[in-house]
């Protein structure tokens, strides 16, 4: 190395900058990686429910197959249709990919590797962080339909505003009964507490309100109204095409992996090697560790985003709002108070 | 009489659906591990390229011209399917037979024959009209080419693909 560069990373500055920025190259590519290959996985494990076979012809068993469809999608002709709002029709992609890129920046993927914190951005208000951008997530959705200047997207837009605001609201409520026993919101400090039990079995109704607005929140199966290709023909991305098609596309696929990752750091321990006590290792093996029990857990959670996709059919809208507003939220705010009053007493006794 | 669908009186504990979502769970799991391990032929899909699908009796694959079992070519370009070929796929150029030629007494022949199959529909037509049962659809499906040329198919490559069809009666030879 250089003299002028290693004085330059010298400066206590540039060398946390120069950290963040790696550590965000290796979690974008990784993360890309991840949507590229979860996608086969979605459609080698849909083929396999439906006693298909799935793509198994480029490469070994398909895994060549997002190269060659990446290559397909990128070197497609770029067609705007006449009717839309030009602006807007292509700010919608870019606009919908941007959250879960976002929200990836305060999950905490390891606990310490080679002295480096293993997150982007361990920020004390984590939690508000991921709700604050994923709310802008909506925006993507319906600025596409809304752009788009043609019904069906249209509906698919309006049906996204109003799925992903009902469903906003339970999400955010079941979490606080998790801060509420943890007492920050500091997603390291979660991950810290869940050393011993996993928040799943202190708070097991919030895991499973937090679970199904996720779903909804990431237009899965069975929420996926804003797309429902067999009603809206596509939804909101009917007139898009070629990559910025592909955007709203990835965005899905992140925003599972996202909410996936989220649901593992909330309730499932994050990087928390469960049964082993992994210090006895030494710490980089101890890192590696944690960071491979993370991608295990959130793996296991894709597939299950994937399972469920393939055996659960669609709501019908009133069904859809019927269960945000009717029962997710009753139980949600009850969970809160039944947290509250348990710690109450126990601080009592 | 309108049919009247009785709604059932579901109990708490199924409104909740989720003894349903488990069911839902635990079939997909059944198939996912079924095609994964086990009885990997109940799959319903081909390999297609390498497996072929076994085609039943009567299939209108691509339509052909036939020998008998003595190799004459049987097709007497009478042009009937010519003319009742709805998308005008099939021409014939006839020819007469030399007088020294041993089916002599057929008469004609077609010089050239041939099928456009990019306009053919498969109907069959061509082959219920032939009064010499001359031209049979077979089995040939899938016809894929990289020129237009390529699929128009000529009298040589119809009678290579139609080969010997076992005639009982032949008639030429009785008259």
């Amino acid at each position: 190395m250089s003299p002028v560069f290693s004085n330059l990373l010298a400066q206590p500055g540039v060398a946390l900058a120069a950290e963040a920025a790696v550590k965000i190259a290796v979690v974008i590519v990784v993360l890309m990686g991840m949507v590229a290959y979860t996608v086969l996985a979605e459609r080698r494990i849909c083929a396999l429910i439906q006693d298909r076979l799935g793509p198994n012809r480029v490469g070994a068993f398909g895994l060549l197959q997002p190269i060659a469809d990446s290559f397909k999608l990128l070197l497609k002709e770029n067609v705007l249709p006449g009717h839309v709002n030009r602006f807007w029709y292509v700010l919608a992609p870019t606009i919908a990919m941007a959250p879960p890129l976002l929200t990836l920046a305060v999950i905490p993927f390891g606990n310490t590797l080679a002295g480096f914190n293993l997150v982007i951005a361990d920020l004390d208000v984590g939690v508000l962080w991921i709700f604050s951008i994923a709310s802008l997530g909506v925006y993507g959705i319906v600025l596409a339909g809304w752009a788009s200047n043609s019904k069906y997207p249209f509906l698919g837009g309006m049906r996204s505003a109003a799925q992903l605001i009902s469903y906003e609201v339970p999400m955010g409520l079941s979490v606080v009964s998790v801060f509420l026993l943890v007492g920050s919101l500091k997603l390291s400090n979660v991950v810290a507490y869940q050393a011993g039990t996993w928040l799943i079995f202190k708070a097991p109704l919030a895991f499973l309100i937090f679970l199904v607005s996720a779903f909804a929140e990431t237009n899965r199966l069975p929420f996926d109204l804003p797309e429902a290709e067999q009603e809206l023909v596509g939804g909101y991305n009917t007139e898009y095409g070629q990559m910025k098609f592909a955007l709203f596309f990835l965005a899905e696929y992140a925003n599972m992996i996202v909410a996936s990752a989220l649901i593992v750091t909330l309730f499932f321990g994050g990087w928390q090697v469960p049964f082993v006590r992994v210090e006895a290792f030494g710490p980089i093996l101890a890192g590696a560790l944690g960071v491979a029990a993370f991608f295990v857990k959130l793996l296991a959670f894709i597939v299950f985003f994937i399972w469920v996709r393939w055996t659960l059919p669609r709501f019908r809208y009133d069904q859809l709002m019927r269960l945000g507003w009717r029962v997710l939220l009753p139980l949600a705010l009850l969970n809160i108070v039944a947290t509250a009053l348990a710690l109450a007493l126990k601080l009592r006794a | 009489m309108p049919l009247v669908v009785p709604r059932p009186n579901l109990t708490w504990w199924e409104k909740l659906y989720l003894p349903a979502f488990w069911k839902g769970f635990l079939v997909t799991a059944r198939h996912f591990v079924r095609m994964l391990f086990g009885r990997r032929d109940r799959r319903v899909v081909l390999e297609y390229p390498e497996q072929k699908r076994v085609l039943k009796k009567g299939y209108r694959g691509a339509p052909t011209l036939v020998r008998d079992q003595d190799g004459r070519e049987k097709c007497v370009s009478c042009q009937l399917c010519e003319f009742i070929c709805p998308p005008r796929a099939i021409k014939i150029w006839p020819e007469e037979i030399p007088a020294n030629d041993l089916h002599a007494k057929v008469e004609k022949r077609p010089l050239r024959f041939e099928i456009d199959m990019l306009r053919c529909i498969y109907c069959q037509l061509c082959e219920e009209v032939c009064p010499e049962m001359a031209i049979f659809l077979r089995d040939d499906y899938s016809l894929t080419g990289t020129s237009r040329a390529e699929l128009l198919h000529d009298k040589e490559k119809l009678l290579e693909m139609g080969g010997v069809m076992q005639d009982g009666i032949l008639k030429w030879n009785k008259k």
